[in-house]
């Protein structure tokens, strides 16, 4: 075993003892999360559980009323913000402007490109490559506002995944994505990991796709519920039954057991 | 029209028209692409308290009009940040506010003699050579701030939130575009006045997205619009008489309605 501190120092995502309050109500209460290097972290939970939340909050994007982040153990905001790459789940993206899809990819590469210059040759070399391994290289010149939703998402993972971010934030990247491209990503996701020691915090609603692909499960509804690993998380009967309607019984874990209802019976 | 360009001051309309329908086309871009037409209205009626206060303080009333929209500019950027108020109210809250204390301003002064309508309506003909050259000087520097951080502004246009976690500084570049959209409209005010500066800010964008569909050609297309207008109603104002301004804008408005039936011939395929 290492010793603590060092643990925390190759930890890229730290949350300790987070709250967050929405118009006097706790949407985060006591969440404690972490993210190693190289591994992909699957979120789930139900509707306003505090998904997004979080993600924000690690982001910086949301401040907390209690609790400290750590992002590449240091504030967020303060620096490493151009080593994360985020997918919003619902995108402020404006869906008709005049741009095109490599341009949008591009984006993801102003910060590297820093002030006072514009994209290269080499930058749009680059991003055509991200194109490619999502499969939208042949819409590349298109208007953005012309291609499909599915597509667009895809457009917006590459633009993530452009600056060869160490850590992606993916709320719920399925969205809109064919079942084919979903594996795809999936897969690649996994040999980027592998490749370049990528971390991934992942979002999603569907529990057989995290546990197939997520080193680690975190389940959050206002708490965290469960934080480990992901195969040790569900055992083979219930994941037929995660299919089902009865959401309750998708982790199988004493502290989570009543995670899905708790509100129910408040 | 060479001897329209015999008379100097028509030669410095001329010119002054077109670098400034050239900002006015630019900052457009942006206008419409972030939905600012509102705060660009805004800005430019809270000019006329701006010109008010400069009469009563027997001071330039382009510079007191310069401070007063820069202030207003950003006193709608920052109130529309926080939650409670939205973007929409606070602009109507602050234009009202500034024409009421343009009025009190121009009572107290009890200067009513002072040319308000060329104000409120534009007088270009009446643009003087030291005008000319502070007009052109801030002009260049709007375009040189919209041209250094386009990319940024772009991103921040297409998506906000994506941009701040990549590290964009959203908030201060937004103080910083709110700052040269209220320069854009003070320098215009001579050239169209309070009242129809704010078209300017609109049409040429407006015109330019229903055609166009890459960035580059927006804002070609805008400039274009922009700078056909302006030329063309100044020649036009000149040989019917008419107020500058308002001949501008109906031919820009005129120009957007084109762009608006070419624009919808273009979904038909061929
Ligand atoms: N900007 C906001 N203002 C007020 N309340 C908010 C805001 N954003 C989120 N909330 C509330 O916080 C709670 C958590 O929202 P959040 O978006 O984090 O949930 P989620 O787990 O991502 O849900 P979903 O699965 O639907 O995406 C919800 O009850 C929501 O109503
Ligand atoms: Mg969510």
């Amino acid at each position: 075993m290492k010793p603590e501190s060092q643990v925390k120092e190759t930890h890229y995502v730290d949350l300790e003892d987070i709250w967050v309050a929405y118009d006097h109500k706790w949407v985060l209460q006591s969440v404690y999360f972490s993210c190693g290097a190289g591994e992909i972290v699957g979120i789930v939970g139900p509707n306003g559980g505090g998904k997004s939340t979080l993600l924000k909050v690690i982001l910086g994007l949301v401040r907390p009323d209690r609790g400290t982040v750590r992002l590449f153990g240091e504030k967020p905001g303060k620096r490493g913000l151009q080593e994360v790459g985020y997918l919003p789940q619902i995108s402020q993206a404006e869906r008709f402007f005049p741009v095109s899809a490599l341009d949008v990819v591009l984006m993801g590469l102003y910060a590297r490109i820093g002030f006072f210059r514009r994209p290269d040759q080499k930058d749009r070399e680059t991003a055509m490559e991200v194109l490619n391994r999502v499969g939208m290289a042949d819409h590349a010149g298109r208007p953005f506002g012309a291609l499909s939703g599915g597509q667009q998402q895809r457009v917006h993972i590459a633009r993530a995944l452009a600056p060869h971010p160490r850590l992606l934030v993916l709320d719920e990247p399925a969205t809109g994505v064919d079942s084919v491209a979903q594996e795809d990503f999936y897969r690649l996701l996994a040999e980027l990991r592998d490749a370049e020691g990528l971390s991934v915090l992942m979002v999603s609603h569907d529990i057989g796709v995290i546990t197939a692909h997520a080193d680690r499960i975190a389940c959050l509804n206002v708490e965290i519920h469960y934080h480990g690993e992901a195969q040790a998380c569900m055992i083979p009967e219930n994941i037929a039954r995660v299919f089902g309607r009865d959401l309750k019984v998708m982790v199988h874990d004493s502290r989570c057991a009543t995670c899905f209802r708790r509100h129910s019976h408040e | 029209m060479s001897e329209l360009l015999a008379l100097e001051f028509m030669r410095n309309a001329f010119l002054a028209g077109m670098l400034l329908s050239t900002v006015l086309a630019v900052v457009s871009f942006f206008v419409v692409l972030r939905r600012f037409s509102f705060i660009g209205v805004g800005v430019a009626h809270s000019a006329f308290g701006g010109v008010a206060l400069g009469v009563l303080l027997g001071v330039s009333p382009v510079l007191s009009a310069l401070g007063f929209s820069i202030i207003v500019a950003n006193a709608i950027g920052w109130i529309s940040r926080r939650k409670e108020i939205s973007t929409d109210t606070a602009i109507g809250i602050f234009f009202a506010l500034a024409m009421a204390l343009g009025v009190i301003f121009i009572g107290m002064s009890g200067r009513y003699n002072v040319d308000l309508f060329g104000y409120l309506f534009g007088n270009i003909l009446a643009i003087t050579r030291q005008e000319l050259v502070i007009v052109c000087v801030l002009g260049i520097l709007v375009l040189a701030g919209i041209v250094l951080f386009f990319k940024e502004f772009l991103f921040i246009a297409f998506d906000q939130e994506v941009a701040r976690v990549n590290g964009v500084p959203v908030t201060l570049l937004d103080h910083f575009f709110l700052t040269l959209l209220a320069v854009a409209v003070v320098i215009c005010i001579k050239m169209v006045g309070i009242v129809l500066v704010s078209a300017l800010l609109v049409i040429p964008g407006a015109a330019a997205s229903q055609v166009a569909r890459s960035y580059g050609a927006m804002i070609g297309v805008s400039i274009a619009v922009a700078v056909i207008s302006t030329t063309g109603g100044l020649i036009l104002s000149y040989y019917a008489d008419l107020a500058s301004g308002a001949v501008i804008v109906t031919l820009a408005a005129l120009l957007f309605f084109i762009a608006f039936g070419l624009g919808r011939l273009q979904k038909t395929p061929r």
